[in-house]
């Protein structure tokens, strides 16, 4: 076990956003959470990093450290890359002085180059492209080499190709780190090179639960509904707004 | 008149108005207290990033030093050109050095210079925390575990405590120069006569209270604006708002600090 999420419940304006949702993720994999706009994922991610609390239910991991790579990549528009990179060496109080700027001028350069970026580290987060900025910020994700990394839809407003590289990448990441990943994602493409296993969301409660393949089959409705994007079936758009 | 017809009536919307506005303030009091509790805690444990410090120390005072001395020489101005005249045919032109001190020393200085620290400094530091706080960069220092207050808001509160005293002296000081020189041109009230009328009317006292009014109005204004800013959600319209409302909140603190100023020390 390395991540264990037991009846999480979160309620926004009387309105039950969670609904006892369950889950775990073992070390080496990554869980992809689904659904429709409006059902919950976000919130999830939220909750386990610590942005909101829950209402009820408990998580429980062995890792220590969780990082989260946001949607818009939030990363510091004020600092450059390399400064973004080294933000949480340069300012948590037990990394403090720890490195010297030799030390941690290697540490960005070896984050950048596990991210397929060298050479950007003085740039402001302006001069990059999208799917640049994302993968800066999945490497000031890494830098404290965490156990847990949640992506918050990695891919959205990329071009397909982009897309394509960022899923790569949280491939590559998980391996070389023996991460849980969860992925709260609405692309396909992602769903198939990305997650080993997923659970869908519609009203706050998990609907479907099961490995990408027996996704992928759209054997349950609303699998087959998701997967063929209809607007027919269990899943009403009058829910989602 | 059913509930629901009474729901859609003016004096209901204005009942609802103000229940909002009056909640506003006092979550935004609230934040403000919380906030205040939160950077004393760092400020007593000198957990304190020095290079933004002397970053945003520099903001305080280099940057908006100009518009500074510019309104406050310009209230200066306008009170000894007013002043001055009028004065000298009441035969009290001997006192006029003694009244543009008592006047910018204890009360223009500060709060022209707080005025104009807060339309450059404090709606900048307001609309700043709040972009970042929309674009998830507050989160995400968050998840980071830096603390935001102490990255962000300690170091812009210090600049104000400390820099505050430094502006309003340079620009009260400047300001009595140019009432010296009004008031000789439009008054020929002489150089001598109007310094030593300002030596003889203030006392040590009216500068120590200054210095330490100045010091909490800069306190003040950094701490209403990063709260403001910081607590802000929601996309654009929502940065514009939290501005606004950091100016005239800061407007409203360092008027109500001054008020308790003026009634502890000079009454």
């Amino acid at each position: 076990m390395s991540l264990e999420v037991k009846n999480l419940t979160k309620i926004f304006d009387n309105k039950k956003v969670l609904d006892n949702v369950s889950f775990t993720v073992n070390s080496g994999e990554t869980l992809g959470i689904v659904g429709f706009s409006g059902s919950g994922k976000s919130t999830i991610l939220k909750i386990i990093c610590g942005l909101l609390y829950a209402d009820g239910g408990e998580i429980k991991t062995d890792n220590g450290d969780i990082a989260m790579a946001f949607q818009y990549s939030a990363l510091f528009d004020f600092l450059n890359v390399s400064e973004n990179i080294a933000f949480p060496l340069t300012e948590r109080k037990e990394f403090k002085r720890k490195y010297t700027q030799k030390q941690l001028d290697e540490i960005v350069a070896q984050k950048l180059s596990m991210v397929g970026l060298e050479g950007i580290e003085n740039k402001y987060p302006s001069e990059l492209s999208g799917g640049m900025q994302k993968r800066v910020s999945f490497a000031r994700a890494i830098v404290t080499n965490p156990k847990t990394i949640l992506y918050d839809e990695p891919t959205a407003g990329l071009d397909p190709v982009s897309s394509t590289i960022i899923e790569d990448y949280i491939v590559r990441l998980k391996n070389e780190l023996n991460a849980t990943c969860i992925v709260v994602t609405h692309q396909l493409s992602t769903i198939k090179r990305a997650t080993d296993k997923i659970i869908m969301l519609y009203n706050g409660k998990i609907v479907f639960k099961g490995t990408t393949d027996e996704m992928l089959k759209g054997n349950t409705p609303y699998t087959k509904q998701f997967i063929e994007a209809s607007t027919e079936g269990p899943m009403q758009i009058t829910s989602i707004n | 008149m059913t509930a629901i017809e009474f729901k859609k009536t003016l004096t209901w919307k204005f009942i609802e108005y103000i229940k909002n506005q009056n909640s506003d303030f006092l979550i935004t009091l609230g934040n403000v207290a919380k906030d205040f509790i939160n950077v004393s805690k760092y400020v007593l444990k000198f957990e304190i990033n020095k290079k933004i410090l002397i970053e945003q120390c520099s903001r305080y005072a280099i940057d908006s030093l100009p518009i500074t001395l510019t309104i406050v020489s310009m209230t200066a101005i306008i009170l000894a050109m007013q002043i001055a005249p009028e004065l000298v045919k009441q035969g009290g032109g001997d006192y006029m050095g003694m009244a543009s001190g008592l006047v910018m020393v204890r009360e223009m200085g500060a709060i022209m210079a707080g005025f104009a620290i807060i339309s450059m400094i404090g709606s900048s530091f307001a609309s700043e925390l709040a972009s970042m706080s929309v674009t998830e960069q507050i989160s995400a220092m968050k998840v980071l575990r830096v603390d935001p207050i102490k990255y962000l808001v300690v170091p812009r509160f210090l600049a104000g405590v400390i820099m505050m005293p430094f502006v309003v002296t340079i620009s009260s000081f400047v300001g009595l120069i140019f009432a010296c020189v009004i008031s000789k041109t439009t008054a020929g009230i002489s150089y001598l006569n109007f310094f030593n009328s300002l030596w003889h009317g203030l006392y040590v006292k009216d500068i120590m209270v200054t210095l330490l009014k100045s010091s909490v109005f800069g306190g003040t204004i950094s701490l209403i604006s990063c709260t403001c800013g910081y607590s802000t959600r929601g996309g654009a319209k929502e940065v514009g708002i939290s501005t606004t409302k950091a100016v005239v909140w800061s407007f409203l603190g360092i008027a109500i600090w001054d008020f308790i100023f003026a009634s502890i020390f000079y009454m």
